[in-house]
């Protein structure tokens, strides 16, 4: 398997603060891949830094051969990065079809004056985006809410849209941020069910933030731990599990 | 793009008839107000564009107003007279007034990339602050210039260009020419707001962070919205220059500006016709004050800017009971859809 994502000593700095430091990541392509670690561990700052939001103070991201850092999040996008969010940001006044349809802007070939003159092409557009976005509601369970504004969706389900709306910016690698918190066991079930079919029906290669130790170990198939920005471990699930450091960190010392 | 043929026609016929209608039936005072009204629509709604849909708070519309009013009165009047001396007033021709309000409405555009590009990379009350020192700058700028008629501005800029069998219309063409603009800015804003543009623009507004993260490129959708918004706004401007026949720098201070964010908060940011009511009321109000103010006065209680009092404690009142205006982001046909269709038919925005 080819490496899709490759970080380099990668190291951010907040005033004197070292959020992340010297981190290595390898993600091959088509994975399942794990990154976990206490509260306050420098999770979301990776993915901050592996999606142009933040810029590393050190270190590099490489994706598919292309250096990511100093990218725009747009400029990421386009490379075929796309993520979720911890705390949920979906555009709460479009409806749950639109937020959908959104992820697929950046794919859009027409010009704004195909749009305002009702051009065959923005129509076609039009079909493709709402063709493409039912889909991927369908795909996350979400088709027969798609009229709703996506403000009035239920917790579970406004982390599905994120989901569904991440993919339809067609990435090859999507990083997913916790998407199991505030979930009850049934809801887990199903979430562990969705991720699995991202990798294997669309294709993408998962990378996934949670705390959520039994659904990480169910599904990923390697894992990486982080502990105040420094990685303490990375291998299989099985390897994690007994690793003393990873319960040392997880369980206090002692 | 046959449809959009049929429609523009459709408005062309029926900014005749109304025109027509007018003309024939109603007092030219009241057509005045109708005028008016027009002109802050087209401010409010194109304005929309920018601060209601993007989320982008914007204060410098009356800088693209007077940019859009000095680019064609000068055009106007050249092309119309072919020379600045003072004399009886013309109606510029079809082909003259096109040129000036294209020429009006690409310089505000040109003018809206210059200033957009830089000053949206701010945010909130910055974005505010540059915005409106954009307009002053602007207004202050021509008064200076000599040639565009300094402080005193511009005088005897041509009628609006008459049309087959409005030869005996004492008000003249100008609903026509001004509803025109009103009707193709309305359909082309829904139009807008309604593909994936619009999409791009509201998610924007609603997390930009998120925006940019599904790739979509939030500087350059934040210009674009801009440029709309001026474009249109230079236009009312050169229709407000061509109706008045004469234009100052000074028309165009920044309480104008203020004026029409006041419109678009009174009816609700982001509906296109919650901007169109509140330029109506907007405009109406000071209006319909005035006679009350005229009467207090004769009977010997005068109560000087009693329409500003009413209408700052209208505001008041409006940003204490509704904060999210009229319509708050919903479209007025929307709402009354909504109520009218049983949900059997409802159901119609579902995949077929």
């Amino acid at each position: 398997m080819t490496c899709l994502l490759k970080t380099a000593q990668l190291t951010i700095r907040f005033g004197g603060l070292c959020a992340v430091d010297c981190c290595d990541l390898e993600i091959r392509e088509g994975e399942l891949f794990g990154l976990i670690g206490p509260n306050g561990a420098g999770k979301t700052t990776v993915f901050n830094m592996l999606t142009g939001v933040y810029e590393p103070s050190e270190g590099t991201v490489t994706f598919n051969g292309a250096t990511v850092n100093g990218m725009s999040p747009p400029q990421v996008a386009a490379l075929g990065i796309s993520r979720t969010f911890q705390n949920i940001r979906l555009f709460d006044e479009l409806s749950v079809l639109e937020n959908a349809m959104t992820g697929a802007h950046r794919h859009a070939r027409i010009n704004l004056f195909d749009s305002l003159l009702r051009t065959k092409r923005h129509h076609r557009e039009e079909a493709a985006q709402r063709d493409q976005a039912y889909e991927l509601l369908r795909f996350v369970g979400l088709e027969e809410r798609a009229g709703l504004p996506a403000k009035s969706l239920p917790y579970g389900h406004r982390r599905k849209l994120e989901i569904a709306r991440a993919l339809a910016t067609k990435p090859k690698l999507i990083c997913l941020d916790e998407p199991a918190a505030g979930m009850n066991t049934g809801e887990k079930a199903e979430l562990s069910g969705l991720i699995r079919r991202i990798r294997d029906e669309l294709k993408v290669t998962v990378l996934l933030i949670e705390h959520d130790m039994k659904l990480v170990m169910g599904i990923c198939e390697r894992i990486q731990v982080l502990d105040y920005g420094k990685t303490i471990a990375c291998g299989t699930p099985a390897e994690i599990q007994n690793n003393p450091k990873v319960i040392e960190a997880y369980l206090g010392a002692g | 793009m046959a449809r959009t043929i049929a429609i523009f026609l459709a408005a062309l016929a029926g900014c005749y008839g109304l025109n027509w209608f007018l003309a024939e039936f109603i007092e030219v005072v009241y057509v005045d107000y109708l005028n008016l009204i027009g002109i802050a629509i087209i401010l409010a709604v194109s304005l929309n564009v920018v601060n209601g849909l993007t989320g982008q708070f914007s204060l410098g519309h009356a800088g693209f107003m007077a940019v859009g009013a000095f680019v064609a009165s000068p055009i106007s009047i050249w092309l119309t007279y072919g020379e600045f001396e003072s004399g009886p007033l013309a109606h510029a021709s079809l082909l003259h007034f096109g040129l000036a309000l294209l020429a009006c409405g690409v310089g505000a555009a040109l003018v809206g990339v210059v200033v957009g590009a830089p000053a949206l990379r701010l945010k909130g009350d910055y974005l505010a602050i540059a915005t409106l020192g954009f307009g002053e700058i602007t207004r202050i700028m021509l008064q200076s210039q000599d040639i565009l008629g300094g402080p005193t501005g511009l005088k005897r800029i041509p009628k609006m260009p008459q049309l087959p069998g409005t030869a005996g219309w004492d008000g003249g063409t100008s609903t026509f020419w001004i509803f025109l603009v009103v009707a193709v800015l309305v359909i082309l804003t829904v139009r807008l707001q309604r593909s994936t543009f619009g999409r791009a623009l509201i998610a924007i507004r609603e997390n930009e962070l998120a925006a940019e993260t599904m790739g979509i490129r939030s500087s350059r959708m934040k210009v674009m919205a801009f440029v709309y918004g001026a474009f249109f706004a230079g236009i009312a401007g050169a229709l407000f220059a061509h109706y008045q026949h004469s234009v100052r720098p000074d028309d165009f201070t920044a309480v104008r500006s203020i004026g029409v964010v006041v419109m678009l908060v009174l009816g609700g940011l982001g509906s296109v016709t919650g901007a169109i009511t509140g330029a109506v009321f907007v405009t109406l109000l000071p209006i319909m004050l005035r006679p009350v103010e005229e009467s207090l006065a004769s009977s010997g209680t005068p109560i000087t800017g009693l329409s500003m009092i009413v209408y700052a404690l209208l505001l008041i009142a409006f940003m204490i009971f509704r904060p999210q205006g009229i319509f708050g982001q919903r479209e007025l046909s929307l709402k009354l859809l909504r109520s009218w269709v049983p949900s059997a038919v409802r159901g119609k925005g579902g995949k077929p």
